[in-house]
């Protein structure tokens, strides 16, 4: 089940391709790293939240190859994300820019932590103030008595 | 005829659970304790009938009926018997027919081994748990009947998807589903609780082994599936935070909070109100992952609006118990009052942290999974949220929580002293540093994994300082040592284990930065350096198989000229599907692995293959088995072995005079 989106990309599957193929590489392996740090963070468009780097469909390949192109031209990184981006939208980037739609996808984990944060404190508070009645609703007679049961 | 005898089957379980559902609930309102009783044998009836579905449809698998379509559609008369079995619930169909296997199986379960709850509290929990039933398996008869027929029947049936075909789908399903489901009880006991009352530490105390259980199997269940991913999808990796597998990771975090707060709330009565909060949230994730997975809404959101038929049922019913139970949530645990009082750094305390870190993390991955989804129905956009966006958000969220956990444990109930706990963990950060300073002579870079494999190393001796420290002490005899380690509960072991677990499994996680990659194409006779082995490529064959051909690459590994090792990285092609699949070779040295993987034959007769070397890495699995061993060694302590109740409260009389 877990495999689901497997199926969709070995459905695509037109040869027996694999992710990133010995001939694929390029020759200088400054080039190549980067070339693989680009396509990790690349969706195979075709896929389930695959990264172009792990996929097996040929889309991927040619996406593959049209990165270690771009870098072989002379591209930096971002220029080859740009790139990708006009052509086939912010649905190819594995993690979403920072933008209007996706303001809340990435403050909503924190804003949280930050809540929650904010709500235990209150409640610490609260129950630091509770104790502290508690403490002082006996009468000076039960405070002797107390006493005298912690002593023994 | 015995098809037919399942489907009657399952339509008689959906009568005795609609029975199941009213009348006991029904008793409890009116405190009539004839109708409550009706609950118990209900529900062990309802799974008998739901077992008998459930062997029905596996006979007309296994005996290859192809007047059956489930069976058409998924099975293959060639096919191997485990796989013709583990078909059963390898689609749709056959998969929701053993989810309300599990339900009804968790509900008998309740009716056999909880008989010290109070009368009320069980036939409501037992009632709670048909509603569900009865609508699961009302959505199977209307939507998913796994029992139809097909006239006149095909020779051969469709086969089912290679990927499947392979020991994983026998033993990875039925786990995650019985973690999964197992849930549905613990939801049924908080709804039970709100509507008896009864939400006190007696509550807790019922209501935790069965957390614990559904927690071990979803835990074992999610290290099997990621280890199937690894040796399957031919490029080593273990985890791609896909939706699919968001999906059960959400209720495991949901249910790790749950598992720790219930603790607070059985022994301090305090966190109440949360803790039935968490019961409902960890089952709500488990619902809704069971409809992201089988409305189609993650292959595409238009799919979905255009053959919504089950989609929408399933929602209903997510909306239904979903907004159910918030509903009596609200209605009845604000009159709750807060129980035991505690200084924020106690044992409670951490605890409260631990909850506040982990379903945080939880809403990460909710956010994560969903927001693309509702962006798209929204706005149309479409956006990727993938392994990136949680290695920032998830990463550090969740990172705390290692660095805490064994702090928590050292920690006292109510009033905690923090500079003595950290005193008692010295030696956790003593072996961290060591264990980082060894490594990095080792392995070296990246630094990454030398902090990862630091603060695991923290976690796993940090979750024994307690116990050692109950255990021993300067002058006792070893014999004393030994008797003092049996004396302690085994809960408090369970705790050690699954900490330690835990650290395990982010060593082997660490450990992943020092791996070896290489790319490159294969032919007989090759040696291709890997890391500090050579693997020397014997020959490259093709063997037939029962319902498939391979192409075959059998390996020696050698280290300094000697084999340690053999391996045969197969590809595999299914004809009746026309699909490829990657069986892997990997032989585990020490508890690194080899992994090769093969994919296309190039003209000149050579293979494209991807080769790693991966130390530690069996550490990730590893650590999921000893995570679940904690769990068992926690279910067996006597306090939560079923029926204790009744022992406890003799004891308790027993002690009243003598004082």
């Amino acid at each position: 089940m877990r495999l689901a989106r497997v199926f969709i990309c070995l459905a695509l599957l037109s040869t027996s391709a694999f992710a990133v193929e010995p001939g694929e590489a390029l020759k200088d392996p400054a080039l190549e790293a980067r070339a693989r740090e680009i396509s990790a963070e690349l969706r195979c468009l075709v896929c389930q939240n695959q990264s172009i780097d792990d996929s097996q469909a040929s889309l991927a390949k040619d996406l593959r190859l049209l990165v270690r192109e771009r870098i072989a031209d002379g591209d930096s990184n971002d220029a080859v994300r740009a790139y990708l981006v006009a052509r086939y939208g912010d649905f190819i980037l594995l993690k979403p820019p920072l933008k209007t739609e996706t303001v809340f996808l990435w403050a909503t984990p924190f804003a949280i932590l930050a809540l929650g944060g904010v709500a235990l404190a209150v409640s610490a508070r609260r129950r630091r103030g509770l104790a502290a009645n508690i403490a002082s609703d006996l009468t000076p007679d039960e405070r002797k008595k107390l006493d005298a049961l912690l002593d023994a | 005829m015995i098809v037919e005898t399942g489907h009657y089957a399952l339509v008689l379980a959906l009568a005795l659970a609609l029975v199941q559902a009213v009348l006991p609930l029904w008793g409890v309102l009116r405190r009539d304790g004839a109708l409550m009783a009706i609950a118990a044998p209900a529900a062990v009836t309802q799974f008998i009938f739901l077992a008998v579905s459930f062997a029905a449809l596996t006979h007309a698998h296994v005996v290859s009926d192809f007047s059956v379509l489930n069976v058409i559609e998924n099975s293959h008369s060639l096919k191997p018997m485990i796989y013709k079995i583990s078909g059963v619930w390898g689609n749709h169909e056959g998969s929701m027919l053993l989810w309300v296997l599990i339900l009804g199986l968790f509900g008998a379960m309740v009716a056999l081994f909880s008989r010290m709850m109070p009368d009320d509290l069980r036939a409501a929990v037992l009632s709670t748990q048909a509603w569900l039933g009865s609508a699961f398996i009302l959505f199977i008869l209307l939507t998913s009947n796994p029992f139809a027929r097909v006239s006149p029947a095909p020779l051969e049936g469709r086969d089912l998807n290679p990927i499947l075909q392979d020991p994983g789908l026998a033993i990875h399903p039925p786990l995650l589903y019985v973690g999964y489901v197992g849930f549905s009880i613990v939801f049924s006991f908080a709804a039970g609780a709100l509507i008896c009352g009864r939400i006190d530490a007696a509550w807790a105390r019922f209501a935790r082994p069965w957390t614990l259980l559904a927690w071990i199997f979803l835990t074992l269940g999610i290290a099997m599936g990621s280890y199937w991913a690894y040796y399957t999808l031919g490029w080593g990796g273990f985890w791609f935070w896909d939706p699919v597998e968001n999906a059960s990771l959400m209720p495991w975090l949901a249910g790790t909070a749950l598992l720790h707060s219930i603790v607070v709330m059985e022994k301090r009565d305090a966190l109440k109100i949360w803790t039935i909060f968490l019961a409902i949230l960890a089952f709500s994730l488990s619902l809704l992952g069971t409809f992201l997975v089988r409305s189609g809404v993650l292959t595409s959101v238009h799919a979905f609006a255009s053959d919504p038929q089950r989609g929408v049922f399933i929602l209903a019913i997510l909306v239904f118990f979903i907004g159910g139970a918030l509903g009596l949530f609200a209605w009845r645990a604000s009159a709750l009052k807060s129980g035991g009082i505690f200084a924020p750094i106690s044992r409670e305390g951490a605890l409260v942290a631990n909850n506040l870190l982990l379903t945080t993390s939880c809403a990460t991955v909710f956010v994560g999974t969903l927001y693309p989804l509702a962006l798209e129905a929204l706005t149309g956009e479409k956006i990727s949220v993938g392994a990136p966006f949680f290695n920032l958000t998830f990463g550090p969220i969740i990172a705390p929580v290692f660095l805490l956990m064994p702090i928590g444990q050292v920690l006292a109930w109510k009033r905690g002293d923090l500079i003595g706990a950290m005193q008692r963990l010295i030696i956790a950060a003593v072996a961290a540093l060591a264990a980082t300073r060894v490594l990095a002579a080792m392995h070296g870079e990246p630094v990454v994994a030398l902090i990862g494999s630091g603060v695991a190393t923290w976690l796993i001796v940090g979750s024994f300082v307690e116990v050692f420290g109950r255990v021993f002490s300067s002058g006792a005899s070893l014999v004393v040592m030994f008797a003092r380690g049996v004396g302690l509960p085994r809960s408090a072991w369970g705790t050690a284990f699954a900490h330690a677990g835990f650290g395990v499994t982010l060593l082997g996680l660490a450990a992943t930065g020092w791996g070896v990659e290489k790319i490159t194409t294969i032919k007989a006779g090759d040696v291709i350096e890997l890391g500090p082995w050579q693997v020397a490529v014997q020959s490259l064959d093709t063997r037939p198989g029962p319902n498939f051909r391979a192409n075959i690459a059998p390996s020696l590994i050698m280290s300094g000229g000697v084999a340690i090792a053999t391996i045969e990285p197969a590809r595999r092609y299914y004809p009746s599907r026309q699909m490829s699949t990657t069986e892997a070779g990997i032989a585990t040295i020490g508890l690194g692995q080899v992994y090769v993987s093969l994919s296309g034959e190039n003209p000149d007769g050579s293979l494209d293959a991807r080769l790693y070397w991966k130390p530690l890495v069996a550490l990730i699995w590893l650590g999921a088995l000893i995570m679940g061993f904690g769990g068992a060694l926690s279910l067996s302590d006597r306090r939560l072995r079923m029926g204790v109740a009744r022992r406890a409260k003799a004891a308790a009389v027993a002690a009243q005079p003598a004082e």
